[in-house]
């Protein structure tokens, strides 16, 4: 923040002194031009009355000489009421200085200048200028005038911004509507005008009434859009008993869930839909259905359009005519043929894509509403400001958000107190160390994990009598789901031995760690089975087992955390309640909880090439875990104690779910789609190299199909084939393009508000420093009236007194 | 809800029973020449401030008069006093002490006086409102 500014009235201690009379408003060089002719007439008023800037005696020097801070109680009634009418305090309780300040802003939005000129306003609005004349009192009369100004402002605006500007004014509802209806007055008259023929009237008043009628229908629906959101009642019982904190992750799952129908809507309308409406022929009997498919995702399974083996590589709905390439002729009249390995490709592509865009928009979205410049600064203001939640409305959650901001209130005061005294080297030394020794042991965990990890699926490989029960395939996401949960426990352990100055600092250590925990393991259970299990598999189905492999790892993550919130959670409060006598229920662990979302959408846009319906499985999955945590929270557990900054963390958590998570499932995806060859025996790509092939196959078959469709194999050489690089790496500057305009418009939007805050400071000050001159010459005037007085009665040695001291 | 004459007194606002800025708010809605009681209109006012389409500016302007606990326009150090006891508690124990009472309300007006005469105004209660993006949703009720 800038050097906060001090204004100085330079008063001369020294009486009789010629060469520094206290500077008067006109020789101020930064008195505005737009008040120079005021305080002109102010000055021509003042002297008229006899009132005139002289020397002031030790009373004015009292005020003067140190900044304008009104020292308590010195001053005199007239001063403190003068004070009282300041522009910018009457502004923040008085009806007429909102009028006022909110027609100037008209006037500014209508003719797009920055200050409107004094010489064209017959009575100005802006109350600094002519209400207080030294009438220290509004009077009703003028408030009229003011209003009347107002509305025929608000007249020449256009109909849309004449209403939002008076839904952005701070008036209550009835001064709007009557302004609203002043406002409207002129095309009424023009409305009864023109219906004074007979039929015109007719029309006019049937097309109002369809008006009208369109209108309550369009906000019937909005109301009932909005009672038809889902869980509206549980977010908002959340929300009224734990605050922001906890609902973001609420709101977060929503977000998820939304994502996941969009996928599997597209997924379902090209892939599966069509696929089921020509099932292919199975190769063998079906096997019968165990209980135990819905946790291996093999078995009855295997062979459904659950997973990618089933899909089938020619094109469905061939009519009996030339059979291209090798399809099955499938004696239906009429219908479209449709290329399955192509809308397999390109339908993934375009899945992925259309994520990619919603994800990177609504990132950025969230980066505009939540980043203000200088947001760091001004903590203790902010803090008791806008720290209260309003939504909290239990009693017991409102004592529990006091306790939670007398702390963090305690926790500035310390910080700062530590940060007036800074610490020695030694000290700081130590926090380094400590620091460092923390970060290092917490890598080495992850490290540690991804090893274990890698160890243990080679000797699973390794192993093949294992491989032949169907519960063996359960132990590798067993071992990886544990160890997902205990990492980050191990890791919070060894963030309580750390110093740390900043809470908020902590929280966003901890989502580090933990984050590349889980990146460390999904990259090697990535080249697990890209790299090692396709090298395996070979002449078996390799797709089809990495897909049931990450329908068994969503499967045992929903399990464990199932688990987690059972132990972690009702039975901690049951044994901290019973045994430890603690009233202090477990506290939400928002981040870590998070985390595990995030972890869980990777392992669908990992799988979902492999398996087009795992979206369906997480979208239950994600209804599932709502309600558990929801019924979970309501009965076990507390708000954080943390402070917790709910719009960044949501922004930081979107973030987190693009970049690390989206990125790297699309890496995965393009790598198998270009670099790895499919198995020879099933799956929409059985016959090619690649499945990329599949798009040029069929360029290859449209370029030889004649020059109507020319055009198609022209794009997808010079277009897709080229510059798909290119694409990527300038979608991507477009995004921190729009990050930087998101940022640039909130930096705007604060230098405005700045600039009128400057403005009316000028104006205080100027206002003030005539005031003030004139109270007190009147006063003196006065005084030295009776006192001349009283001179004349008393006898001639007061004279002689007088000269004496001067 | 409404009780009697179609007006709702303070006690009945049944949703911020809990909220420490209850009587403020009333005060601050209410036309009647009492202020202590709500008429319809004013309800749908307070409804309309707390809601999610109101803007930063109303929602600044309405929260900068509920915290004015003495309506003079300014936020002097009593008010923040005040404020401050309200969002903590108003118990013996739960109040912060007076050494680190007079230090917090030092460091906000070092932080958002930018005119330096010891009080905050509209405008600079604005600023410092705007440097959080947190605001517009804490000031929310949901019905």
């Amino acid at each position: 923040m800038a050097q906060p500014l001090a204004f100085i009235l330079d008063v001369p201690e020294t009486p009789g002194d010629q060469g520094s009379q206290e500077p008067s408003p006109y020789d101020e060089s930064e008195v505005h031009d737009s008040f120079h002719q005021l305080i002109q007439e102010q000055s021509q008023w003042a002297a008229q009355e006899g009132l005139e800037l002289q020397q002031r005696e030790q009373e004015a020097t009292g005020s003067g000489q140190q900044t304008l801070r009104r020292p308590e109680g010195t001053q005199s009634t007239a001063t403190l009421r003068i004070l009282a009418s300041m522009p910018s305090r009457t502004i923040g309780r008085s009806r007429g200085a909102i009028i006022s300040q909110y027609y100037s802003r008209t006037v500014q939005l209508r003719r797009r200048s920055s200050r409107p000129l004094l010489g064209n306003f017959v009575l100005s609005a802006r109350p600094s200028l002519r209400l207080y004349d030294l009438e220290l009192d509004p009077t009703a009369r003028e408030e009229e005038e003011k209003q009347s100004l107002l509305v025929k402002e608000l007249q020449s605006l256009a109909v849309a911004q004449r209403d939002h500007m008076l839904r952005g004014m701070p008036l209550s509802l009835a001064e709007k509507r009557s302004l609203r209806e002043k406002s409207r007055t002129p095309r009424g008259k023009w409305r009864g005008q023109q219906g004074s023929g007979g039929v015109c009237s007719c029309c006019g008043r049937l097309r109002y009434a369809c008006v009208l009628a369109l209108h309550s229908l369009g906000l019937a629906l909005l109301s009932g859009l909005q009672a038809l959101t889902p869980w509206r009642y549980a977010l908002k019982r959340i929300g009224g008993q734990f605050g922001s904190s906890v609902l973001s992750y609420f709101l977060f799952l929503k977000t998820l869930l939304a994502f996941n129908a969009l996928l599997q809507l597209l997924l379902v309308a090209f892939i599966v839909g069509p696929q089921v409406a020509f099932p292919p022929a199975l190769p063998g009997p079906a096997p019968i259905c165990t209980g135990l498919e819905l946790l291996t995702g093999a078995g009855c399974f295997t062979h459904t359009v659950m997973f990618y083996g089933h899909y089938s590589n020619a094109t469905l709905n061939q009519p009996c005519g030339s059979p291209l390439d090798g399809s099955q002729c499938t004696p239906r009249a009429g219908g479209l043929p449709y290329n399955m390995p192509l809308a397999y490709l390109y339908t993934v592509g375009a899945g992925f894509f259309i994520t990619c865009i919603t994800l990177v928009y609504s990132m950025a979205h969230s980066f505009g509403e939540s980043y203000r410049v200088g947001s760091t600064s001004g903590i203790h203001a902010i803090t008791v400001f806008c720290s209260w939640d309003y939504k909290v409305m239990q009693k017991r959650a409102s004592r529990l958000q006091q306790d939670n901001i007398r702390t963090r209130l305690k926790e500035l005061l310390a910080e700062w107190q530590l940060r007036q005294s800074p610490r020695s080297v030694c000290g700081r030394l130590r926090q380094v160390a400590a620091l460092g020794l923390a970060w290092l042991l917490c890598l080495g965990t992850a490290l540690g994990c991804a090893v274990a990890i890698h160890v243990f699926s080679e000797f699973l490989i390794q192993s093949p009598e294992a491989a032949g029960q169907e519960a063996a395939l359960l132990v590798l996401p067993l071992v990886v789901g544990l160890l997902n949960l205990g990492a980050p426990y191990l890791c919070r352990v060894l963030a309580a031995l750390e110093p740390h100055d900043s809470p908020v600092l902590e929280v966003y250590v901890a989502i580090c760690r933990n984050l590349i925990l889980k990146l460390a393991i999904l990259g090697t259970l990535c080249y697990h089975w890209l790299g090692r299990r396709v090298a395996v598999l070979q002449g078996q189905c390799w797709e089809n087992f990495v897909g049931q492999e990450l329908y068994r790892f969503l499967v045992m993550d929903f399990v464990l955390m199932l688990l987690d919130t059972l132990f972690g959670e009702l039975v901690w409060r049951i044994i901290s309640e019973k045994k430890l006598k603690r009233r202090r229920k477990p506290e939400f662990d928002i981040a870590r909880n998070v985390l595990e979302l995030i972890y869980g959408q990777t392992l669908t846009w990992l799988g979902v090439l492999f398996s087009p319906l795992l979206p369906t499985v997480q979208i239950i999955k994600l209804l599932l875990v709502f309600y558990v945590k929801k019924t979970s929270l309501l009965a076990n557990c507390q708000a954080p104690r943390r402070p917790w900054l709910a719009s960044h963390m949501s922004t930081v958590f979107l973030t987190l779910l693009c970049f690390p998570a989206f990125l790297g499932a699309a890496i995965f995806l393009c790598y198998a789609v270009w670099q790895v060859k499919p198995s020879s025996t099933c799956g929409p790509f059985r016959t090619l190299d690649s499945m990329y092939e599949a798009g040029r196959v069929w360029v290859r078959y449209l370029e030889a199909a004649g020059p109507r469709v020319s055009w198609l194999p022209w794009v997808h050489r010079y277009l897709v084939e080229n510059t798909f690089f290119v694409f990527l790496v300038s979608a991507l500057l477009l995004a921190v393009i729009y990050l930087n305009i998101q940022v640039v418009r909130g930096q705007r939007r604060v230098i405005c508000l700045l600039k009128e805050q400057i403005s009316n400071e000028g104006k205080d000050k100027i206002f003030l420093i005539n005031k003030l001159h004139s109270i007190y010459e009147r006063k003196e005037r006065e005084e030295r009236s009776r006192v001349g007085t009283t001179e004349e009665t008393a006898a001639p040695p007061a004279v002689l007194t007088d000269e004496r001291d001067d | 809800m409404g009780g009697s004459g179609s007006r709702l007194s303070k006690e009945l606002l049944a949703e911020y029973q809990a909220n420490p800025f209850k009587e403020r708010i009333c005060r601050v809605f209410s036309t009647s020449p009492t202020r202590d009681s709500l008429s319809f209109e004013d309800f749908l006012d307070l409804l309309s401030v707390f809601s999610d389409t109101a803007t930063p500016d109303i929602k600044s302007h309405y929260a900068f008069r509920i915290f004015d606990f003495d309506d003079d326009g300014t936020l002097n150090r009593e008010d923040l006093s005040r404020l401050v006891n309200c969002l903590t508690g108003e118990g013996e124990d739960t109040r912060l002490s007076a050494s680190e009472m007079k230090q917090l309300i030092d460091n906000i007006l070092e932080e958002s006086d930018i005119d330096r005469d010891g009080t905050i105004n509209l405008s600079e209660f604005q600023h410092v409102i705007s440097r959080s993006p947190d605001f517009a949703s804490s000031f929310k009720i949901v019905l």
